[in-house]
C-alpha cells in the first residue's frame, strides 16, 4: 500500500509546535500517523520553550514559578487551555517532549519549578521554562552579571552585540561586545549557512582566534545562534575548548537557526517512528465519510490527493499558521468550519495601542474544545467524536503575552493523543 | 534663553508653509520656518496625493475648479519631478445621478476644464480593473503629486536662498505687546530646550492647528476639523486617477502613487486635530462604497490606512466671504489688533502655491516691501532631500553598486544599509533639526516601514544598525522602535484581515512572544505623537 492508500490512525494537521508534538506523541504510542502542514511557527522559534510566565497580562506580572502561574491563570480564566489538562499531565508532556529532543542531540535545560531569565536578540530579558543547552550558559552569565563578551558579525543583520550591551549596561557593567568578520565569508550572512560553516572545526578555530584578543578578560562569550546545525552542542563544546571560556548562543531574528534546528530534529527523529509526513502540503478539504473516517484532500489546488484517517488532530495554529482565517466580516476556521469564539465586531479585535498591556481581544479568540480536546459546535456539542484540536487554535489564551505557547501546544497535543490512545484500546 | 531673529517667522512645515518659505525667499525675504514635528506631518502628508484637474469641483465651486486647473498646469510645468502626470477618468455606475452625468461635460466647459467623453469599452481597455457595469466615462487631466518631495523641494530651495528651518520645534507662546507679536517662544522637543524668535512678521501656516496658534495670540479662528481616512493598496491598481462621476462624496477617488494606489476618503468631524486616526469602520465603509466602480477593491490586499485633518474655516468668523468660496482663508490679524500676524489655512494641496503667493503678497504689503511673486515662472529645483522616498530607487541603487557588503535592511522596499547610512549622515548634518526619533526620521525620509511588513522586520534591523552606529544609547533605540511600531499600528490595525492579519500575528509573536517588548519600558503613547501623517504616499517616478 502506498502512503495515499493507507488508512492512518491519526492525521495531524499542522507542522508547528502542536503538530510536531501530536505527531511525536502519537507515533510513540504506536499509532500510524500522517502529518501535513507548511512551514509553521517552529521555523520562527527562538528554541525556548515557554510554559507560563505572565499573569495577569494587564499587569505584566512575571512569575518565577510557571506552576503557580498556571494555578493563577486557571483561577481567573477557567476557559484557559491549561484548565482542562492538570499540572501533572502538563509536566509529563513537557518532559516527554524534551526527552525526545535530547535523544536527538537537542538537549534542553531548565529548573523544574521556576522560569529562567534569558537574553533576547533585542537585548531585553525574558523568562522561559526550557532552554537549549547551547544557550544555557547565557542564563548563568546573566544571573551572575559575569564578565561577558558578546560577539557579532559583519554581514549578519538584525543582531547587534552593541544593542544588547546598551540595553543591559546599567545592570551588567561587565558586558561588552565586539564585531568580527565571519570565518571564510564576506557580504551578507545567513544563520543557516553560518551554522553549516561552523560545523567545521577549522572554521571554529579561526573564529576563536579572531576573538581571542577581545575575550582575554571575560568568563563567558555569547554568540548569535549560529553555532552548528545538527549537533550544536559539539560546536559549542569545541569553542569552549578553543577559547577556554564558557560559550552560549543568543537567538537571532528570523530567519534563524534555532527554529530550523527543531524542525530538523523532528524530521530526523520522526521518520524512524514510521510517521508519514506530507511536508509542505496543506489540507484543502476535509470530509467525514459515512463509515466515520476522515478523507482529506491535501496538496495544492489542481494537484491534490486524498488521504484517509480514523482520527484527526487539528493543530493548524492561528492566523500566521492559517488555522484561523481573519475575514473582513469575522474569523473562521477554514478546514472543518468549526465555530470560532471571537469579539462581536472587527473594531473590537485589536487595542488601539499595539503594545498595550491589555493585549488584543482577538488573541483570546479561537475554537472551543472539551476536556478531551474535541472541538465543539455552536451548541456546545462535540462536532465529531474522532476530531481533536491542539495548540494555539484553542480559544481563551494569549500565548504571546502569557508566554505559554510551547506549553499549550505540547500539553494539549499530549492530551489529544492520550484520549485517542485510550479509545483505541477500548 | 537663546534668541533667533528673522524677518518672517513661518509656523508650520506643510505644503503651504514650505511653499511660502520658498516664495518669500525668492522675493529676497529671509524666513525661519518652524515645525512642531517634521515636514508634512499634518494634512500635507496625509492626503490622496491628487493633483486635481478641477473636474471634481465643476458642479460645486467653479472658481475652485479654475484654480485647480491653473495651478495644476503650473506645477506640471515647473515641478515635474514631483508629479506623475497620469491623467484621470471619471466613471459612473448604475444608480449614479443621470442628470449629473449628462451635465458633466458642459460644467467642465464652463470652467474650461479639459474633459472628453469616452466609451465605457474604451475606459475598460484603459483601466481593466474598472467595473464592467460602468455606464459613463470621461477622460480628464488629473495627476498624482508626491507631497513629500514637493514640500522638501520647496524647503530645500528656500534654504539655498538663505532661509532656515527647525523641525521638532513647538510654539509655546506668542508674546503680544503694542499691537503686535513681540517674540515667539518655542520648545525644542529633541533637545528639551526652550528658545525664542523675534520676527518682523509671523505667519501662522499651521493647517489644522492654525486655530490653536491663533488662540495663543488671543485671536479666534473658527475651524472645523474634518478627519479623512484613506487606504493604501499593496499594488498599483490603475494607471490613472479614477474618480466616481457624481457629486463629491466619500470614497470616490483612487489615486496611483508609485507602486501603490490610495483609496478614499471619508469625512468625519472631530473636535481635536490631534485625535485623527483611521478606524475599522471607516476602512469598511470606504471599501463597501468604492467597490461599485472597481470590484477588485473588495479582494485586494491593503497594507495600511491613514488619516489626515482638513481644516475647514467656518464662514461665521471670516470678514471676507470671498475667502471661503476660494477654499482657503488668508486672515490679516490686524482685525484682532495684531498688526504683524497673518494666518493662512484651509485650501487644497493642489492650490498650495497660490495660497503661498497670496500670503506672500500680503506679507510684502504689510512689510512695505515691493517684490513680485516668482513661483509662477521659476522652476522648482529638484533637491536630494526626498530622494529615498522614491519607490524602487533604493533597490536600483543597491543593484547598481553591487557592493557585497551592503545589506538590505528593509526587504519589502529593498532599502539597503548604505541608504540608511546616507540618511543618517544627512540628518546628522542637520544637527538638532532632526525628528523626534532617529527611526521615525529615517521612516519619513525613506520607504522603511512602508511595505507589507509595516516595520515588523525592518524596524528591528534598522534599530540594531542605529545601535551599531552609536546613534542611540541605552534603551533609547528600543524605546524608539516601540514608538515606531506604535505609529505604524495606527494605520495597520484598521485593515487586519486576510494576509495583513497574518502579518500582524507574526509581528506580535516577534515583539511580544519572542522578545517581551510589551513588558520593557513604558508603553509609547501613540496619541501623544500627533496626528497620523507618516509618509504614506509613495514618491513618484517623475524624476526618471
Amino acid at each position: 500500500m502506498n502512503r495515499y492508500d493507507t488508512i492512518y490512525d491519526v492525521m495531524v494537521i499542522g507542522a508547528g509546535f502542536a503538530g510536531m508534538a501530536a505527531t511525536l506523541f502519537a507515533a510513540e504510542r504506536g499509532l500510524k500517523v500522517a502529518q501535513t502542514g507548511a512551514t509553521g511557527g517552529i521555523d520562527f522559534s527562538t528554541g525556548f520553550l515557554d510554559l507560563m510566565a505572565v499573569h495577569p497580562v494587564a499587569e505584566g506580572r512575571y512569575w518565577d514559578s510557571p506552576w503557580d502561574a498556571i494555578d493563577a491563570v486557571i483561577a481567573e480564566h477557567p476557559g484557559h487551555p491549561y484548565a482542562r489538562l492538570g499540572k501533572d499531565r502538563i509536566r509529563t508532556a513537557m518532559n516527554d517532549f524534551t526527552s525526545f529532543l535530547q535523544s536527538q542531540k537537542l538537549e534542553y535545560m531548565g529548573h523544574e519549578d521556576r522560569n529562567t531569565p534569558i537574553l533576547t536578540p533585542a537585548g531585553t530579558v525574558k523568562r522561559t521554562y526550557r532552554i537549549p543547552r547551547t544557550a544555557w550558559k547565557g542564563t548563568e552569565a546573566l544571573r551572575d552579571k559575569a564578565p561577558t563578551l558578546i560577539v557579532d558579525f559583519n554581514g549578519l543583520k538584525g543582531f547587534s552585540g552593541r544593542q544588547i550591551v546598551e540595553m543591559q549596561h546599567k545592570e551588567w557593567p561587565r558586558l561588552k561586545a565586539v564585531r568580527v568578520d565571519f570565518p571564510g565569508s564576506f557580504g551578507e550572512l545567513y544563520p543557516e549557512h553560518m551554522a553549516w560553516t561552523l560545523s567545521s572545526p577549522d572554521r571554529c578555530k579561526e573564529l576563536a582566534d579572531s576573538i581571542a584578543e577581545h575575550a582575554k578578560d571575560v568568563e563567558y562569550i555569547g554568540f548569535p545562534a549560529v553555532l552548528g546545525l545538527n549537533d550544536p552542542v559539539r560546536t559549542v563544546t569545541l569553542l569552549e575548548e578553543l577559547t577556554g571560556k564558557h560559550v552560549f548562543e543568543i537567538p537571532t531574528l528570523p530567519p534563524s537557526i534555532t527554529g530550523p534546528r527543531l524542525r530538523a530534529t523532528f524530521d530526523r527523529g520522526l521518520a524512524p517512528k514510521g510517521v508519514c509526513t506530507f511536508s509542505q502540503k496543506m489540507v484543502l478539504e476535509a470530509r467525514r465519510d459515512e463509515d466515520g473516517l476522515f478523507s482529506f484532500l491535501i496538496g495544492v489546488p489542481g494537484d491534490a490527493r486524498t488521504v484517509r484517517a480514523k482520527n484527526a488532530i487539528l493543530a493548524s495554529g492561528r492566523f500566521f499558521g492559517k488555522g484561523l482565517r481573519a475575514e473582513r466580516t469575522g474569523v473562521v476556521e477554514p478546514v472543518f468550519g468549526i465555530p470560532v469564539t471571537q469579539p462581536e465586531q472587527r473594531a473590537d479585535w485589536h487595542h488601539p495601542h499595539f503594545f498595550d498591556k491589555q493585549g488584543h481581544a482577538i488573541n483570546m479568540s479561537g475554537i472551543e474544545v472539551n476536556d478531551s480536546q474535541q472541538p465543539l459546535d455552536a451548541a456546545g456539542k462535540v462536532l465529531h467524536d474522532n476530531l481533536y484540536a491542539a495548540g494555539a487554535i484553542q480559544a481563551h489564551h494569549d500565548w504571546m503575552r502569557m508566554k505559554c505557547g510551547a506549553g499549550i501546544a505540547i500539553a494539549t497535543a499530549y492530551r489529544a493523543v492520550e484520549v485517542i490512545t485510550e479509545k483505541n484500546g477500548e | 534663553m537663546k534668541t533667533l531673529s528673522t524677518t518672517v517667522l513661518i509656523i508650520g512645515g506643510g505644503a503651504t508653509g514650505t511653499g511660502l518659505a520658498r516664495d518669500l525667499s525668492l522675493r529676497g525675504i529671509r524666513c525661519l520656518l518652524v515645525e512642531k514635528r517634521d515636514i508634512n506631518s499634518g494634512a500635507s502628508g496625509a492626503n490622496h496625493g491628487l493633483l486635481h484637474s478641477g473636474a471634481r469641483y465643476v458642479a460645486s465651486d467653479s472658481e475652485a475648479a479654475i484654480e485647480c486647473r491653473e495651478e495644476g498646469e503650473i506645477l506640471k510645468r515647473l515641478a515635474p519631478q514631483c508629479i506623475d502626470d497620469t491623467g484621470g477618468l471619471f466613471v459612473a455606475v448604475p444608480g449614479d445621478s443621470e442628470q449629473y452625468i449628462a451635465d458633466f461635460e458642459s460644467m467642465c466647459a464652463r470652467s474650461a476644464i479639459p474633459c472628453s467623453p469616452i466609451s465605457t469599452v474604451e475606459a475598460r481597455e484603459l483601466e481593466p480593473s474598472l467595473s464592467d457595469r460602468i455606464i459613463a466615462a470621461y477622460s480628464v487631466e488629473d495627476a498624482a503629486v508626491d507631497p513629500f518631495m514637493l514640500s522638501l523641494d520647496n524647503l530645500a530651495h528656500a534654504v539655498s536662498l538663505g532661509s532656515e528651518f527647525r523641525c521638532n520645534a513647538r510654539v509655546t507662546n506668542l508674546h503680544i505687546s503694542n499691537g503686535g507679536i513681540e517674540r515667539v517662544t518655542l520648545h525644542d522637543d529633541t533637545t528639551g530646550e526652550d528658545f525664542q524668535v523675534e520676527a518682523e512678521l509671523v505667519v501662522n501656516a499651521a493647517g489644522a492647528w492654525a486655530g490653536n496658534i491663533a488662540a495663543m495670540a488671543g485671536a479666534r479662528i473658527n475651524l472645523l476639523y474634518s478627519s479623512g481616512s484613506l487606504l493604501i493598496t499593496q499594488n498599483r491598481l490603475t494607471t490613472r486617477v479614477i474618480n466616481r462621476l457624481r457629486k463629491p462624496a466619500d470614497s470616490d477617488i483612487l489615486v496611483p502613487g508609485g507602486t501603490v494606489s490610495v483609496l478614499g476618503t471619508t469625512s468625519v468631524t472631530i473636535d481635536d486635530p490631534d485625535k485623527s486616526r483611521p478606524t475599522v469602520e471607516e476602512a469598511d465603509r470606504i471599501i463597501d462604497d468604492a467597490r461599485a466602480m472597481m470590484p477588485i477593491l473588495e479582494t485586494t490586499r491593503y497594507i495600511r490606512a491613514y488619516a489626515g485633518v482638513r481644516p475647514l474655516v467656518l464662514a461665521g468668523d471670516s470678514s471676507d466671504a470671498r475667502n471661503v468660496s476660494r477654499g482657503f482663508s488668508l486672515i490679516d490679524h490686524e482685525r484682532d489688533n495684531i498688526g504683524n500676524f497673518v494666518t493662512i489655512t484651509g485650501g487644497k494641496l493642489t492650490t498650495y502655491r497660490l495660497m503661498a503667493e497670496k500670503t506672500a503678497d500680503l506679507v510684502c504689503a504689510k512689510l512695505g516691501i515691493n517684490a513680485r511673486c516668482a513661483t509662477r515662472e521659476v522652476p522648482l529645483p529638484a533637491s536630494t532631500m526626498g530622494r529615498w522616498t522614491e519607490p524602487g530607487l533604493t533597490a536600483k541603487t543597491w543593484l547598481g553598486t553591487r557592493d557585497v557588503h551592503d545589506q538590505i535592511l528593509c526587504e519589502c522596499e529593498m532599502v539597503s544599509r548604505s541608504v540608511i547610512d546616507n540618511i543618517i549622515d544627512t540628518i546628522g548634518s542637520e544637527g538638532p533639526n532632526r525628528g523626534d526619533s532617529m527611526l521615525t526620521a529615517i521612516g519619513l525620509r525613506s520607504r522603511v516601514g512602508k511595505g507589507p511588513c509595516q516595520g515588523g522586520f525592518c524596524g528591528l534591523r534598522v534599530t540594531s544598525h542605529l545601535y551599531d552606529r552609536g546613534c542611540v544609547q541605552s534603551d533609547q533605540g528600543v524605546a524608539e522602535l516601540k514608538n515606531f511600531i506604535e505609529r505604524r499600528w495606527r494605520g495597520f490595525s484598521p485593515i487586519l484581515w486576510g494576509l495583513p492579519a497574518m502579518q500582524a500575528d507574526l509581528q506580535e509573536a516577534l515583539y511580544c512572544g519572542m522578545m517581551d517588548m510589551e513588558l520593557c519600558g513604558q508603553r509609547p503613547d501613540a496619541d501623544a505623537l500627533g496626528a497620523d501623517s507618516m509618509q504614506e504616499i509613495s514618491a513618484l517616478g517623475g524624476r526618471e
